[in-house]
C-alpha cells in the first residue's frame, strides 16, 4: 500500500487545525486560496443594458464545470448578511479557462440583483456552488434545435446555443427571443454575431412592449427546417412558458419539449393581518398541514412530528430548520421574512400563506 | 413569587424621583424589600423588548466586521503561539508561546465560540459562524454544549433542581441546596473543576450524578459518550501528539506548553463563568415560583440571577463579554459586542424599577464567589445567613387592572 504524500500532508494539516476548517484560516490571507470551498472572483463587470449587469467569474480550482442550461448558486454579503441566488451561466459548457459568464437582470424588487448591478466590481470575491439542474441538452444531439426564451431566461439557452456552435453542430438552430424593447436584449450583439457567422442560425427577436407588442404565437415558429425532428427548449417567465405549453398541446406535437421556469419567484405580497391561510409543508417527512396561524413548531407537533426543540421562546436555537420557500412572521417582533433557503427558528415563527420547511 | 437572596454588598439602586414609576414601587423606605406589581414586571419586559428591537434593527456590516476581526486576532495568536513553540528551548520564547496560545484559546472559546453557538451571528447566514455548525477549540462537542448551556441553563437560569449550572452536579452553590457531609469538600471540588474545567464542561450533559443515582441508563448516554470520544480524541491528538511531533526534538516542551495553555484557559473561563451567577446578590429560584412565567417575569429572573464584572474593554473581550452576564442573560442571542453599549440602558431600567444591578470588580466578584463556595461547604446552621434582599413580585394581574 502506498501512501500519497499530499494526502498525508493534508490529513496532518486538518488534524492540526481541528476543529476549524482549513479554509477558515486561508481566507484570512486570501479568499481565493481555498482548500475545499468553491468561490469565484469577479474579473470583469459590464452593463449590457440599463437593467442588467454581466459578470465574468474566475472560479477556484474546485469548479467542475457546467453543462449548458444548468445554474449555479452565487452568494454575496450585503450589509453583513450573506444572500444566495441562482443564476445560469450564459457561456458555452466547459470553457477551457473555466471562466463563467453571468448576466443578471436587476428586477425592481430584486434585492440581490440590484445590489450586484450597483456594486459588483472586478476583484470582488463571491461564493459559488457547483452547477446543478436538469435543463440540459440531450447527449444525443437532436437533428434540429429550437430555443425559445424570454427576458433573463436567455442565459441558459444561450449557453446551449453557444455549446452547439462550439461543437460544430450541423443542424439548424432557431432562436426565438422575447424582450421588452430592443434596448432590453442583453445579448443583442452576441446574437447578431452568431447569426452572421453561423449559416444555419435563424435569429427571431420579438418585443413585448410598445405599440405593436408581440407575444408568442405559433406563427413565430413558422418555416423551421426539420421541425418534426426538432427539440424545443423553452425558458422564460410563466406567461411565455404557458403559451408555449398550450401551443405544444393543441398542435399535437410529439418531439421533446425541454423547459425551465426562469423567474424569481414572484415576490410574495405579504399582509400579516390577512386571515390565516395556506399550506404548511414538512418536506423531510412528506407531511403537510393547513396553516392555522400558530408557530411552525406547534403545527409540526400537531401534525405528529417531533422536531428538535428546547426553550420554545427563541433563545436556544435548538429548533432552527431550513425554510425552503414561503413567508414567515416572527411572533415576537411581527417581522416577516420571505427569503428562500434560510434557517429559521420554528418556535417563534408562524407561516404566512404557503410555507415549505425541512422538517 | 418571592425571591430571596443573600445580599450583603448589593442594595437596590436609589430610585430617581422624576420617574413615573415612583409611586408604583410600594416600599422604597426599606432598601431590602422591593415589591413589584404584575403590571410593573410586564412594563419592565416591554422596556427590555424595546431595547432589544432597537439593537436587532441595527445589526449589520459592523457586527460582521467585529466578529471577523476577533477571529483574525485569535488566528494570529494561535499561529504565533504554535510558531514560538519551535523556540521552546529558550524559556522566554516558551513563555511567550504559552501566553499567545492561551489568549488564542480564550478568544476562541469565549468571544467567538460561546457567542457564535448562542446564535448571535446566525443572522449573517454564514455557514461556519452559525450556531448549528460551529465547533470550538475545547473537548466538549458543540452540539452537547448547546443543549446543556443554551437550552438547559439559559431557559432555567438559577432554578434550583433544573439549572444544572448551579454547582454542575458537584458543588453546593446555594443555601437552599440540601447539605450533606460530601459538601465538606466543596472547596476542593471547585478547585478541581477549575483546573479541569474543559473536561467538566464536556461531561456536563451526561448528568453523571443522575447516572450514579440510577436515574439515567447507559443506553441514554451512549450517543453522548461517542460524541465526546470523537471530539476529545481530536483535541488531544492535536495538542498532545500532532503539534509536539511537528516540533521534533522539542516534543516535550511543546506538549507541556500546550497543556499549560489549556490549563490557563480553564482557570480563566471558570473564573469568569463563576462570577456570572454565584457572587453574593445573585439569586436562585424554585420551580414553583417560575411556573408559567410571563416574558417579563422571565426577564426579571435573568436579571436577578446574573452578575456583571466591571473592567476595561480588553477585559470584556477576553471574557467573551460574559462580564456583561446580566445583558447576556437578558439577550443571549444578540452579538455580545453589543452588551457594553446596552448595559447603560439596562442599568437605567433596573434603577427605574428599583431593582439591583449586581456588578463589581473582578477581584470582588471572584472573592465573593469563593467565599460562598467555602461557606456552603458547611451546613446552614454553622454559617450566618446573609442580610436578605427580598424582591416580591405579584404573580397575577391586580384586581384593579
Ligand atoms: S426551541 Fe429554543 S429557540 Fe426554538
Amino acid at each position: 500500500m502506498s501512501i500519497r504524500i499530499p494526502d498525508l500532508v493534508g490529513s496532518i494539516v486538518e488534524a492540526a487545525l481541528s476543529p476549524h476548517p482549513v479554509d477558515r484560516y486561508l481566507e484570512l490571507v486570501d479568499p481565493m486560496m481555498t482548500w475545499r470551498d468553491l468561490r469565484a472572483k469577479v474579473v470583469a463587470v459590464d452593463h449590457p443594458t440599463s437593467r442588467t449587469v454581466r459578470l465574468t467569474l474566475q472560479p477556484t480550482r474546485q469548479w467542475q464545470g457546467h453543462s449548458a442550461g444548468q445554474y449555479v448558486q452565487l452568494s454575496t454579503v450585503i450589509n453583513g448578511v450573506r444572500h444566495v441566488r441562482c443564476f445560469s451561466p450564459a457561456n458555452a459548457a466547459n470553457t477551457p479557462s473555466g471562466a463563467l459568464e453571468l448576466t443578471i437582470t436587476a428586477h425592481d424588487d430584486g434585492f440581490v440583483s440590484s445590489h450586484l448591478r450597483e456594486h459588483a466590481h472586478a476583484g470582488m470575491v463571491v461564493g459559488l456552488s457547483q452547477a446543478a439542474g436538469e435543463f440540459t441538452l440531450p447527449d444525443d444531439r437532436p437533428r434540429s434545435a429550437v430555443f425559445i426564451s424570454g427576458g433573463s431566461g436567455i442565459t441558459p439557452v444561450l449557453s446551449m446555443v453557444r455549446t452547439l456552435v462550439t461543437e460544430g453542430y450541423p443542424g439548424p438552430i432557431t432562436f426565438v427571443h422575447y424582450a421588452r424593447t430592443p434596448a432590453d436584449v442583453a445579448y443583442r450583439a452576441e446574437l447578431t454575431a452568431l447569426a452572421g457567422a453561423t449559416p444555419a442560425f435563424d435569429l427571431r427577436l420579438h418585443y413585448t412592449r410598445g405599440d405593436d407588442a408581440e407575444h408568442f404565437t405559433a406563427a413565430h415558429l413558422a418555416d423551421i427546417p426539420r421541425f418534426d425532428d426538432a427539440h424545443l427548449f423553452v425558458c422564460g417567465p410563466p406567461a411565455l412558458m404557458n403559451a408555449v405549453d398550450e401551443f405544444y398541446d393543441t398542435s399535437g406535437l410529439t418531439q421533446p419539449l425541454h423547459s425551465e421556469a426562469f423567474t424569481l419567484a414572484a415576490p410574495i405580497a405579504v399582509d400579516p393581518d390577512a386571515p390565516v391561510d395556506g399550506e404548511l409543508t414538512f418536506l423531510r417527512s412528506g407531511r403537510s398541514a393547513t396553516n392555522d396561524g400558530r408557530t411552525i413548531l406547534d403545527q409540526a407537533e400537531s401534525a405528529g412530528l417531533s422536531p428538535e426543540s428546547g426553550c420554545r421562546m427563541g433563545i436556544c436555537f435548538s429548533c432552527t430548520a431550513i425554510k425552503k420557500s414561503g413567508c414567515t412572521r416572527n411572533v415576537l417582533t411581527g417581522e416577516t421574512d420571505t427569503e428562500a433557503d434560510t434557517q429559521i427558528q420554528l418556535c417563534i415563527n408562524a407561516p404566512v400563506g404557503d410555507v415549505e420547511i425541512e422538517v | 413569587m418571592t425571591i430571596t437572596s443573600n445580599s450583603t454588598e448589593i442594595v437596590p439602586t436609589a430610585v430617581t424621583s422624576d420617574r413615573e414609576f415612583d409611586d408604583l414601587i410600594t416600599d422604597v423606605r426599606d432598601p431590602k424589600h422591593i415589591t413589584l406589581s404584575y403590571e410593573q414586571v410586564e412594563a419592565l419586559g416591554r422596556d427590555l423588548d424595546e431595547l432589544r428591537a432597537r439593537v436587532v434593527a441595527d445589526l449589520g456590516e459592523k457586527d460582521r466586521e467585529y466578529l471577523y476581526s476577533v477571529i483574525r486576532a485569535q488566528r494570529g495568536f494561535e499561529i504565533a503561539g504554535r510558531g514560538l513553540m519551535y523556540l521552546g528551548f529558550f524559556p522566554p520564547a516558551w513563555i511567550a508561546a504559552v501566553g499567545a496560545l492561551s489568549v488564542s484559546k480564550i478568544l476562541d472559546n469565549m468571544e467567538i465560540g460561546h457567542n457564535v453557538m448562542h446564535g448571535q451571528y446566525d443572522w449573517m447566514r454564514e455557514d461556519t459562524y452559525n450556531s448549528r455548525e460551529f465547533e470550538w477549540d475545547t473537548v466538549c462537542p458543540a452540539d452537547q454544549w448547546r443543549h446543556s448551556h443554551n437550552y438547559m441553563h439559559h431557559t432555567f437560569t438559577n432554578i434550583l433542581g433544573e439549572d444544572r449550572d448551579i454547582g454542575y452536579g458537584i458543588l453546593r452553590m446555594a443555601r437552599d441546596q440540601k447539605w450533606n457531609p460530601y459538601y465538606l469538600g466543596n472547596l476542593a471540588y471547585a478547585t478541581g473543576l477549575m483546573l479541569l474545567f474543559e473536561w467538566g464542561v464536556m461531561l456536563h450533559d451526561l448528568e453523571v450524578e443522575n447516572i450514579v443515582a440510577g436515574k439515567r441508563k447507559w443506553y441514554d448516554v451512549k450517543g453522548l459518550v461517542k460524541g465526546m470520544w470523537r471530539k476529545a480524541g481530536r483535541q488531544v491528538l492535536k495538542d498532545y501528539v500532532v503539534f509536539p511531533a511537528l516540533t521534533g526534538p522539542l516534543f516535550v516542551p511543546t506538549l507541556v506548553g500546550n497543556a499549560t495553555a489549556n490549563l490557563v484557559r480553564n482557570v480563566w473561563t471558570y473564573s469568569i463563568i463563576f462570577c456570572g451567577h454565584f457572587p453574593s446578590g445573585a439569586q436562585t429560584f424554585t420551580s414553583e415560583e417560575c411556573e408559567n412565567e410571563t416574558r417579563g417575569q422571565w426577564y426579571l429572573r435573568q436579571m436577578l440571577g446574573s452578575a456583571n464584572i466591571t473592567g476595561s474593554p480588553l477585559f470584556h473581550i477576553m471574557s467573551g463579554n460574559l462580564s456583561h452576564q446580566i445583558e447576556h442573560h437578558l439577550f443571549p442571542d444578540l452579538p455580545a459586542s453589543r452588551y457594553p453599549e446596552m448595559s447603560g440602558e439596562v442599568r437605567e431600567i433596573c434603577e427605574r424599577y428599583g431593582l439591583p444591578y449586581n456588578t463589581g470588580s473582578f477581584s470582588h466578584q471572584l472573592g465573593s464567589t469563593w467565599k460562598k463556595i467555602a461557606k456552603l461547604s458547611l451546613p446552614n446552621f454553622m454559617t450566618r445567613d446573609d442580610d436578605d434582599l427580598v424582591v416580591t413580585v405579584e404573580r397575577s394581574k391586580s384586581a384593579a387592572a
